[in-house]
């Protein structure tokens, strides 16, 4: 990444979490990786035990029930909270010490449960907040409309529109996000993660409020997002059809801890996931 | 003197702490930091100076009258211009309240004129002797009626039903509503009594310093509104706290010869310990769920 | 990493630019910079031909002033979305570095009071360098108040900053007492102040400061700021380091101001400490608030109505007071959002429109189908 160029590179970590990468990613470091990871909130333990290692190009889904602790993860791998205990990677290098956009800076990148969208901004600015990262003018050639300005600016403003084509939202390139429908809202959240030039994208149920037919849109889409741009995805999604549809490694995880993890035909037939869902069975 | 200089404190310190109560209970129930509390002060001041300078009747008048056009003029401005904002931005009500805050500050100057009104002495006993040591009377009444002020008010807020209603608001407007619990009136409440100790603050402030003035409320309210952030705003033990750090740090750097800095003290006590503690001594950090 | 991939899309190439026909940036520039100039040598020429009198002169002179206060608020309000209570602190600082500055500058270089009035190019030089300072200075306080502050939220936020300038207030009073030599010029104030500021200067500042002010915010920088105040967390998620932008709009909003302060200081030609109180910053607040949060041109009009209606109603001042509490009261109550709201005036946007709108035909031929898509999407939007 550009961005970590110039910085003194720390020293890769290799971890010992087992695990299920697809076969295609062997060889090559976890793009992301968690050892161990806990955190409690006043004595109590949210989640515990957390380890995942994730291909370059694999798809992942994270399902439990209400209060797993799904998104404090989500919130754990993007430094919004710090870990009690453990250790999260991204690429090999830890980030222990850095800040929620230094972590999105170091290729994780991120959508939200609640829409968190920049409601007063245009679409196409939204989008460009987050090629930000990737912007290099300094305040002084922007201020003062220096030639640099105006190559920049037309490019990325090029790139942005771009990136709206993968979901067909050119057309609402000038509308105010906050005035976008729902659906379309949730799609901009994912353009504008990806604007941020990630390595791995998380997404935190993309599906929710959305209708079959919408679901199965975003199901292509999502892998047409892996493909074109060789990222991995980790979702979180309630909605089983495209859990089981998309991804290649599901975990389940219930009370923090994750109870079962495998391939979408190992976990639905899991009776600990059953049991997690459903309650336990009285067996005679 | 050690003693005087303690009392000193303790009767500064408890009148910020009453204007400070006032300050966080209006924060804990709807979030507003209200500018124009202060001023409330200003008025009770003033109706006290009327009753005994210009209608010559008695002081516990005064004091009752002081006490109630606080407590009326606290409803009213909720009822007039805050209880439309209820679902505006919180900037919005913010800058109501500093209009506010303006709008009774020129009212009272444009009613009274701008210089300070004098106010008559609420009462001739002004020493006592207490184990050989002549105090200030006013000084030991002000720090008696805070105390039992502060106690009624906990008392209050802990034990009744209003009080539970007050808390329960708090916490979650909407699951207050959905439980029976009628919000404005609750808010309501909330104001009087917090202008009501504003009364009560605006009386002894009015007997420690004898004069009224448009403008005597921007100062007080701001320091006691300091007192109550330095506590940790929403926090009725932190009010009291932080209105006693405010009143013995002004009264040490006064005794030290610097009274002239005092004001820049306080502020830079209050921007010390947010720096170091963002949400006050007794203040709960709040954290946005992500 | 993402550049160098095809990307995908689904809708197959669209016309270009899917959107309405716009003027070149240069040409938005070279209207606006011409526009500017007229307003400059026409009020130029009213002052010296005597169609404005030096009274009304010194009014256009605040007008200015507290147009760039407004402005430069602005910043910290209207596009960061934060409350400082303080602005007047930061003026005072600006007012105070630039004066001391210019006055012990002139006095090195042995220039007397009267150069400034006839404007030598050495005062010229003196007069931008005090400026420039006493934006520095101002923008130093905004640096040593920002970091605190802006790791605080909202309410707190507009505390910090009110009792900052508060301390700034105590000082300028004080400091001279401490450090006893005439610095300041305590509670008597500061004089000798040579009467530096010119009806030329102050629109001149204001041109600039609303130019860099208008580039900041349409660039990468500004939709940080932007976005920080749509959505803090999400703006962190997207990489945006909150910190540094934070504190980059406080510190350009305090050095603007600081800017404005050292006009002032050359327009009254005395400073005393009490005038940049708590009310100073309430009233430069109001400006922003009424003209509506994230205007320019809102602040801009706003601050140039509560500048000169006082003037043309001096003999009702006792109740002017009043009338700003009681307005700024009934907009917050009946329209929230400010007068204009976040709507900005571009003239370039309006000869675009006439382009576009009434004048079809004049881009007959460039690109019909186009066009055609580009009505749409406007009207979609």
């Amino acid at each position: 990444m550009p961005s970590d160029k110039k910085k003194r590179r720390p020293v890769l970590v290799q971890m010992e979490t087992p695990n299920l990468i697809p076969e295609r990613d062997l060889g090559s470091i976890p793009v992301l990786q968690a050892e161990h990871l806990g955190i409690d909130f006043g004595g109590l333990t949210a989640v515990d035990d957390f380890n995942i290692a994730m291909g370059r190009t694999e798809i992942s889904g994270l399902i439990g029930p209400n209060g797993a602790g799904k998104t404090t993860i989500f919130n754990l791998l993007t430094s919004v909270y710090k870990p009690t205990r453990g250790t999260v990677l991204v690429d090999g290098y830890d980030t222990a010490s850095k800040s929620v956009a230094e972590v999105n800076r170091m290729g994780v990148a991120r959508t939200f449960q609640n829409i968190r969208l920049f409601s007063q901004m245009t679409v196409e600015q939204n989008v460009l907040v987050g090629y930000g990262n990737a912007m290099r003018t300094n305040l002084i050639t922007d201020m003062l409309r220096l030639p640099g300005h105006w190559r920049q600016e037309a490019e990325y403003r090029e790139k942005a529109l771009e990136l709206l084509d993968i979901f067909d939202m050119r057309k609402y390139a000038d509308t105010q996000a906050g005035n976008l429908p729902y659906g379309a809202q949730r799609r901009l959240e994912i353009l504008r993660a990806l604007a941020t030039g990630p390595k791995v994208l998380l997404l935190d149920e993309p599906a929710a409020g959305m209708n079959p037919a919408e679901t199965e849109e975003l199901m292509e889409n999502i892998l047409k997002i892996r493909d074109e741009f060789q990222i991995a995805i980790l979702l979180i999604e309630h909605d089983m059809s495209l859990v089981m549809g998309v991804c290649e490694v599901v975990g389940v995880l219930d009370y923090g801890k994750i109870i079962a993890k495998g391939t979408p035909e190992q976990i639905q037939n899991d009776p600990r996931v059953i049991e997690a869902y459903l309650g336990k069975q009285e067996v005679k | 003197m050690f003693i005087t200089q303690v009392l000193n404190g303790l009767q500064l310190g408890s009148i910020y702490a009453l204007v400070a109560l006032g300050y966080t209970m209006v924060y804990g129930i709807i979030l507003l930091l209200n500018f124009a509390h202060g001023d409330i002060i200003m008025v009770g001041a003033y109706v006290s100076w009327l009753v005994m300078a210009q209608l010559g009747l008695n002081p516990v008048l005064a004091v009752i009258l002081s006490v109630a056009a606080c407590t009326l003029m606290g409803v009213l401005i909720d009822k007039v211009a805050y209880a439309p904002l209820r679902n505006a931005p919180r900037l919005s009500i913010l800058i109501t309240a500093i209009g506010v805050s303006y709008f009774l500050e020129n009212g009272a100057q444009l009613v009274f004129g701008a210089d300070a009104k004098v106010v008559p002495a609420y009462t001739d006993l002004q020493t006592i002797q207490v184990g050989g040591l002549a105090l200030s009377f006013p000084s030991v009444l002000t720090v008696i009626v805070t105390i039992v002020a502060t106690v009624a008010l906990t008392l209050v807020v802990q034990k009744t039903k209003l009080g539970k209603a007050m808390r329960a608001v708090s916490e979650d407007m909407g699951a207050a509503r959905l439980m029976g619990i009628n919000v404005n009136s609750t808010i309501s409440f909330t104001f009087a009594v917090g202008s009501a100790l504003a009364g009560i603050g605006a009386v002894l402030y009015a007997m420690a310093y004898t004069q009224a003035s448009p403008t005597m409320g921007m100062m007080l309210g701001t320091k006691a509104f300091v007192a109550a952030v330095l506590g940790g705003i929403g926090s009725i033990p932190g009010a009291v706290v932080g209105g006693l750090l405010v009143g013995f740090a002004e009264v040490v750097v006064t005794a030290l010869g610097l009274s002239v800095w005092k004001d820049a003290v306080v502020f830079l006590l209050l921007i010390i310990v947010l720096v170091v503690r963002p949400t006050g001594i007794f203040g709960r950090t709040m954290n946005e769920k992500v | 990493m993402t550049e160098k991939r095809p990307i995908i899309s689904t809708g197959g190439p669209q016309p270009a630019a899917g959107r309405r026909r716009s003027l070149s940036m240069p040409v938005r520039y070279a209207i606006n910079a011409v526009l500017v100039l007229v307003i400059l040598v026409l009020g130029e020429l009213m002052i010296d031909g005597g169609a404005i009198n030096r009274y009304q002169s010194t009014v256009l002179e605040q007008v200015g002033i507290y147009i760039i206060l407004a402005v430069s608020l602005n910043i910290a309000t209207g596009y960061l979305g934060q409350l400082p209570l303080g602005h007047a602190g930061f003026m005072s600082m600006g007012a105070y570095g630039c004066s001391i500055f210019i006055i012990r500058m002139s006095e090195v270089l042995g220039i007397g009071a009267r150069d400034f009035v006839t404007g030598s190019p050495m005062t010229v030089l003196l007069v931008l360098g005090g400026l420039v300072v006493g934006g520095l200075c101002a923008a130093v306080a905004g640096i040593i108040i920002g970091i605190p502050a802006l790791r605080l939220k909202g309410d707190y936020l507009a505390i910090i900053t009110l009792a900052f300038a508060e301390i700034i207030r105590v000082v300028m009073l004080n400091i001279d007492s401490v450090l006893g030599f005439e610095l300041t010029g305590g509670a008597a104030g500061l004089t000798g102040i040579p009467s530096y500021t010119s009806f030329l200067l102050v629109f001149g500042c204001v041109a600039v400061v609303c130019f860099l002010i208008h580039t900041m915010m349409k660039s990468r920088h500004g939709r940080a700021i932007l976005a920080i105040r749509d959505n803090e967390i999400a703006a962190e998620a997207t990489g945006v380091n909150t910190t540094y932008y934070k504190t980059l709009a406080f510190v350009a909003s305090a050095f603007f101001a600081g800017v404005a302060g050292g006009l002032y200081a050359g327009c009254v030609g005395v400073l005393q400490p009490a005038v940049f109180g708590f009310m100073k910053s309430i009233e430069i607040l109001v400006m922003v608030v009424l003209g509506g949060m994230g205007s320019m041109l809102g602040s801009a009009l706003s601050a140039t109505v509560l500048t000169i209606l006082p003037e043309a109603l001096r003999a009702f001042s006792e109740y002017r007071m009043i009338a700003y509490a009681i307005v700024l009261i009934l907009v917050m109550i009946f329209r929230p959002q400010g007068l204009l709201g976040s709507y900005d005036f571009s003239l370039s946007r309006i000869i675009e429109r006439v382009m576009n709108r009434d004048f079809p035909w004049s881009r007959k031929g460039a690109a019909p189908a186009g066009a055609d898509d580009g009505k749409e999407a406007s009207r979609d939007a």
